[in-house]
């Protein structure tokens, strides 16, 4: 019994046995990840191999950087990988401000059943499904019965075919996300300023502060490390623009300016049975993103003491 | 008037009083005023589909729909009713949900739990085993192949809830509050009364932590309602589609009716196809949408709580 007391001190062995219940615990996890997730990580391997399913990912034989090449040489690669980077920048530069912004709004309410009321319908449209999402926004851009070409006209502007229109889809994809998840994203923001000190408004005031102006010196340098995290976050999926979304919302007519590479890789792959070229074009994808992230948490941590890791 | 421009020249604190009050007045109104165009913004969208899917499908295609129905029918619902596989999908869902549901919180609290202790021999290694997921992957091919050729997992009820169960950023979160909420205190008191790693997690660990549990539990069942992806990979069988891959053939690929039909049955059929849309719209979105703003503070809760390590 006074053992229990000195845990700390105990070796690492002891530790273990004494501990073995908590490594019962974690069993289904770990079994489940190695072979749903780890094993995958294994089965890369056939990015580098002349992938045949009856001979198994070990039996199939070497292909070196076959696969590698043919992606880098291709058409689609300067294709994929612009329109990745359009949309995933055009995203970033939209989404991450606004919900900053949106917060340091909600933050100035103090009418608390309206400020209620503001932020579960801000919320709401979080949770509506990708593929509702996708739905709603063909019909509502439908240019014979769409609701926003009619709301258009009204005020003088005739939109054509949106979803039609390859120039208009990084537009479309953004902002939509925006409407959806700029509220839900604005909750990290809210947590991050309802831990101001009320002491710091109440010295502002004192001395003469506009609420403009302690914006500017409170709540703003409050958020730059909750900012940071999760810009480095949104980093490292640089090249991870969700599948989902992108792929309900292709069509003919659009597709030079919307096929990215995850939507690229799933037809190659599921759809023309390419297995391992399409592991290659995922695994270049899954390196560049981790290498990304890596280098802008070194960067954050360098010049700011904040990071992931 | 007169009284300000008095006030004013004299440089005193009452004079800056004065101007400040009236520029936050002005601040105030512009954001009441932002305020509520964005909400009217984030709602009416929501609001439309309501309200175009109990009315005359020409005059919501002609825009004379905007702020209340016009021509109310409950057609559109009617025809949902006779759409099988929209029902079939809907139970699909409940049941994928419920046990995906389930065994998420069966692998990913206990692991939680275990990371959250100090004491636990290789704790950066196991921490490291499930965080490291979280940025770098198999990516889609390799984990189909090893779901359809060495585990034969496509095309069954399991592929929807078993392999994708283990939630890295679940594990982050709950661990966060297991840290900050248990007290190692207790743990050391339980231990000195005789009390077992597996008996103090199941008798005091998991009735402290209702509302991590409710969280993640929220999360997970949003999460299976709401996906599509891993059902269009991985299963075949039609019977076996959940809610949102019928909603997509309905909705994107405009796969209304089971079989074939022709001349005045199409007509008909194309004429109420918007109709018919708005309302599987909100008849696949309704459970959640409703149940959201009595939940809403668990979610929050949640979010806040991942956000304590960032």
């Amino acid at each position: 019994m006074q053992r229990a007391v000195s845990i700390r001190r105990t070796s690492f062995l002891h530790r273990a046995r004494r501990n073995w219940g908590l490594y019962l615990l974690m069993l289904p996890a770990i079994v489940i990840f190695i072979c749903f997730t780890y094993l995958p990580m294994y089965g890369v391997i056939i990015a580098f191999k002349d992938f045949r399913p009856a001979a198994g990912i070990w039996g199939s034989s070497w292909a070196g950087l076959k696969y590698f090449e043919r992606y880098f040489n291709s058409y689609m690669f300067t294709n994929t990988i612009t329109n990745t980077l359009v949309i995933s920048l055009y995203t970033i530069a939209v989404t991450f401000p606004l919900p900053i912004l949106l917060a340091l709004m909600c933050n100035q309410m103090y009418a608390r059943r309206f400020k209620k009321f503001f932020q579960v319908s801000t919320y709401l449209p979080h949770f509506i499904s990708t593929v509702v999402m996708c739905g709603m926004i063909i019909m509502f851009l439908s240019p014979s019965s769409g609701m926003i070409p009619k709301l258009l006209s009204l005020a003088g502007i005739e939109t054509g075919d949106l979803m039609g229109n390859a120039g208009a889809f990084s537009g479309i994809y953004v902002w939509t996300e925006a409407w959806q998840h700029v509220g839900w994203d604005s909750i990290m923001y809210i947590a991050a300023l309802s831990a101001v000190d009320p002491q710091l408004y109440e010295a502002a005031e004192v001395d003469g502060a506009s609420k403009w102006q302690k914006i500017l010196a409170i709540d703003i340098p409050m958020l730059v490390p909750t900012m940071i995290t999760l810009f480095i976050l949104r980093c490292g999926s640089i090249l991870g623009v969700g599948f989902e979304k992108v792929y309900l919302l292709q069509n003919d007519l659009n597709i030079s300016n919307s096929e990215i590479i995850s939507t690229y890789l799933y037809k190659m792959g599921l759809k023309s049975n390419q297995y391992s070229y399409s592991a290659a074009i995922g695994l270049f994808n899954n390196v560049v993103n981790f290498v990304i992230l890596i280098l802008v948490n070194l960067f954050a941590k360098k010049v700011s003491d904040t990071s992931l890791f | 008037m007169s009284d300000l421009t008095v006030r004013n020249i004299r440089p005193h604190a009452g004079g800056n009083r004065i101007r400040k009050s009236r520029a936050d007045r002005i601040f105030d109104i512009i954001i009441y005023t932002v305020a509520v165009l964005l909400t009217l913004l984030a709602l009416y969208p929501m609001y439309f589909i309501v309200i175009a899917s109990v009315s005359d499908p020409n005059l919501v295609a002609k825009g004379d729909v905007l702020l209340f129905p016009r021509a109310m029918s409950l057609d559109g619902y009617s025809y949902l009713l006779s759409m099988e596989n929209l029902w079939n999908g809907y139970g699909n869902t409940i049941l994928y949900s419920l046990a995906g549901t389930l065994i998420m919180l069966v692998v990913n609290i206990p692991v939680a739990y275990s990371l959250s202790r100090k004491d636990l021999a290789g704790r950066g290694f196991f921490t490291f085993f499930f965080i490291f997921p979280m940025f770098f992957g198999g990516g889609l091919i390799p984990t189909f192949i090893i779901l359809n050729n060495t585990f034969h997992m496509v095309d069954t009820f399991l592929v929807m809830v078993l392999p994708f169960s283990v939630i890295s950023y679940y594990i982050v979160v709950a661990r966060t509050f297991f840290q900050s909420s248990l007290p190692a205190e207790l743990w050391d008191a339980a231990q000195i009364d005789g009390c077992g790693n597996l008996r103090y997690f199941f008798q005091i660990v998991l009735p402290l932590s209702k509302a991590i549990l409710a969280v993640i539990a929220l999360w997970a069942a949003v999460g299976h309602w709401n996906s599509y992806f891993n059902a269009m990979i991985y299963l075949r069988t039609p019977s076996r589609f959940p809610l949102q891959l019928v909603m997509r053939n309905i909705l994107i690929n405009n796969e209304m009716a089971a079989t074939a039909m022709t001349g005045s049955a199409a007509a008909e059929l194309n004429r109420k196809a918007n109709l018919i849309k708005y309302g599987a719209i909100v008849v696949s979105s309704l459970p959640i949408m409703t149940m959201y703003p009595f939940v809403q503070k668990y979610f929050n809760k949640g979010v806040m709580i991942g956000a304590l390590k960032g």
